[in-house]
């Protein structure tokens, strides 16, 4: 019976040996090249067989040596903040900067335990007005402040 | 003598009225977003490059030296105040400082933190004007072979004396090598893993990992901690030394800039290893080790001098060899390339009112931090009572911000949030970031080293062992490796990075 003694340790080999073969197994479609002239899939098919041997190391020390188990915490934080950056990316060059700060401010800030909505519209109002100053008009960005159908 | 011939060069660059305008510009906003907790210099960096893309070369490498010495202050004074250290080398700090903070004494340790690092910033300062020159030269001896083994030893170096698990550092060092290959193949115009997104067609950009692994996981992990932070900012008087407590500073601050000195011309642990030696050294030369812990102002000023000169000092291999020793000089790499400067030896013979003019303007830097932050140290308090559920948001907007304004570009910042993820992922697994920003930059260089070693020597991979000084290169990195693999020592090690 396999039993994970250190899930940080077995997990993190896991991860390694996944990345690891992925990108030995892509750079088999590069040409190897010879011996004086390596070609463009020498290196990565080098990488990635250490990091998938690194990986196996890893993993199985997992198994030997006992650690501590992994913590993951709240997935809210996680996915509100991440969340939001990636909806503030999509919208920024159609909804402009000030839509787009008040939207990432008021959105990310749900992602804190003491969460007020009355809060985090004040302060995405004087960030909007701050980044619209200091980036649009300050450094002349290439950012328009406000939506494409506006402007 | 050349040497202060050179230093007039510096001089006059650094002190022209516009390069004078950038340093301090680069020290206030670097204090400013590096006093904000849980920020260290790296993700401080990468959120303020983007406003030094306009400028001309020159100034905008001695306005990155100033935001870099600008996070670090702005670190320790969150260290002493909050207790939080904003990267690993103000852990240190932590110790005393904020016991003496605790004790009403945090302007005394804010001053002895700044006077520290000033003295040991002037002394590292003529140390990098010092060494310089005769490492380029000899770098410019150097073959791809050599590039290549001092590479391997450079990053096998920043590992081994660096905190943490070794076969994790390594892994993280071989993932940020493959992640820097991602991109065009520079010999045979070849995609490599960009699965046909054109964005990727030109790599990754450096700052969507650096903001990621580093600025985003670690907002991640903050807003996942629920315990309360205590922040001492009542009682912050006295910034003005007793003459009394500089006196007793003073040793530990020649002792810390000497260590640091040493120290951090090694790649890896720089200011961090700078600044334990010192604490530890500091402990054990005192006459009543028990105070230590309980607010000594040697444990501040001997530590923060420490790593300020480390830090400093740490510019050497990056100027001279072109080799990047920690994440922060990583990310100078990536910003010295975006104003098309090669760092290398070349730099000081091809460019040296640049070479000069940055090495004065840390000299400057590290006193416009005195001269003008201390001052300003009632501002900083007040960024630190505002509360984090109204910061990070503001962190997380002008990150994005700076993402995307680096090519008006969407696809980075969908980069960013993607290593964002990872980066958490790293931090839970107990996977250090440091070494995969290493490799990252590292990465195309050393691909291209080896593909030239390989060449010259036609395919024939002992190149490597027959060339003298590759070969006492790789052999040292063998060496690093197996003295640290040794039960033995690596139990020492382990205690050395637990004793605090």
């Amino acid at each position: 019976m396999i039993r994970i003694r250190h899930p940080k340790d077995f997990w993190a080999g896991v991860l390694f040996i996944a990345f690891g073969l992925t990108a030995f197994g892509i750079a088999l479609n590069y040409p190897w090249g010879t011996a004086s002239r390596m070609g463009p899939g020498y290196f990565p098919r080098v990488l990635g067989m250490i990091l998938a041997a690194l990986g196996i190391v890893l993993l199985l020390r997992g198994l030997k040596i006992s650690g501590q188990r992994i913590v993951w915490g709240s997935a809210k934080p996680v996915v509100i903040v991440l969340g939001t950056v990636v909806v503030f990316g999509l919208i920024v060059a159609k909804l402009g900067l000030v839509a787009s700060t008040l939207i990432l401010v008021i959105l990310s800030s749900t992602a804190s335990d003491e969460f007020r909505w009355k809060e985090a519209v004040i302060s995405s109002l004087i960030l909007a007005a701050f980044v619209v100053a200091a980036f649009v008009y300050g450094l002349k960005l290439q950012l328009p402040a406000l939506p494409e159908f506006l402007s | 003598m050349e040497l202060f011939d050179n230093l007039a060069i510096g001089f006059q660059v650094a002190f022209s009225l516009q390069n004078l305008f950038y340093a301090f510009a680069g020290v206030l906003l670097g204090t400013l977003i590096g006093v904000l907790p849980g920020i260290g210099p790296v993700p401080t960096i990468a959120m303020l490059l983007p406003i030094t893309y306009t400028l001309p070369p020159v100034a905008a490498l001695i306005m990155l030296a100033g935001i870099y010495y600008g996070a670090q202050y702005g670190g320790s004074t969150t260290a002493i105040l909050v207790n939080l250290p904003g990267e690993s080398s103000s852990v240190v700090t932590c110790i005393d400082g904020h016991q003496m903070a605790r004790q009403g004494r945090a302007g005394t340790a804010l001053s002895i933190a700044a006077i520290g690092s000033f003295i040991a910033g002037c002394f590292a300062t003529l140390m990098v004007a010092a060494f310089a020159p005769p490492l380029s030269e000899m770098a410019l001896k150097f073959g791809p072979a050599e590039y290549f083994s001092l590479m391997v030893l450079g990053l096998i170096a920043a590992v081994v004396l660096a905190s943490g698990s070794l076969i994790k550092a390594i892994a993280m060092i071989v993932l940020g090598l493959m992640l820097g290959i991602i991109g065009t193949d520079v010999n045979s115009g070849l995609q490599r893993y960009s699965f046909g997104i054109p964005e990727l067609s030109d790599g990754i950009g450096f700052v969507a990992v650096a903001m990621g692994v580093f600025g985003f996981a670690e907002i991640i992990i903050n807003l996942q901690q629920t315990e309360k932070r205590e922040v001492f900012t009542k009682n912050v008087t006295g910034l003005w030394l007793k003459w009394k407590d500089f006196k007793e500073a003073f040793p530990a601050i020649v002792r810390g800039t000497g260590i640091g000195s040493i120290l951090g011309i090694l790649p890896g642990g720089g200011a961090l290893l700078s600044a334990f030696a010192s604490y530890t050294i500091e402990k054990k030369i005192a006459k009543d080790p028990s105070r230590f812990g309980k607010g000594a102002i040697q444990g501040v000023a001997g530590p923060e001098s420490a790593n300020n000169a480390g830090a400093q000092a740490s510019f050497i291999p990056l100027l001279t060899l072109g080799i990047p020793p920690n994440a922060v000089m990583a990310l100078m790499v990536g910003a010295m390339t975006i104003h098309s400067i090669q760092p290398g030896p070349q730099v000081m013979t091809n460019n040296p009112q640049l070479f000069w003019g940055l090495i004065v303007s840390m000299w400057l830097g590290n006193f416009m931090l005195v001269v003008l932050n201390l001052p300003m140290i009632g501002l900083w308090i007040k960024l630190l009572q505002v509360p984090y559920r109204l910061l990070y948001p503001a962190i997380l907007l002008f990150s994005c911000i700076g993402v995307y304004s680096i090519q008006n570009n969407v696809f980075d910042v969908l980069m960013t949030a993607l290593f964002g993820l990872l980066g958490w992922i790293f931090v839970k697994l107990e996977c250090e970031p440091a070494p995969l920003l290493l490799g990252f930059i590292l990465g195309p260089m050393m691909e291209e080293n080896l593909r030239r070693a390989l060449l010259l020597s036609r395919g024939d991979p002992t190149v490597f062992l027959t060339r003298p000084l590759s070969a006492v290169m790789l052999g040292m990195a063998v060496l690093l490796l197996a003295i640290i693999v040794a039960p033995s020592i690596s139990k020492k090690r382990e205690e050395a990075f637990q004793e605090l």
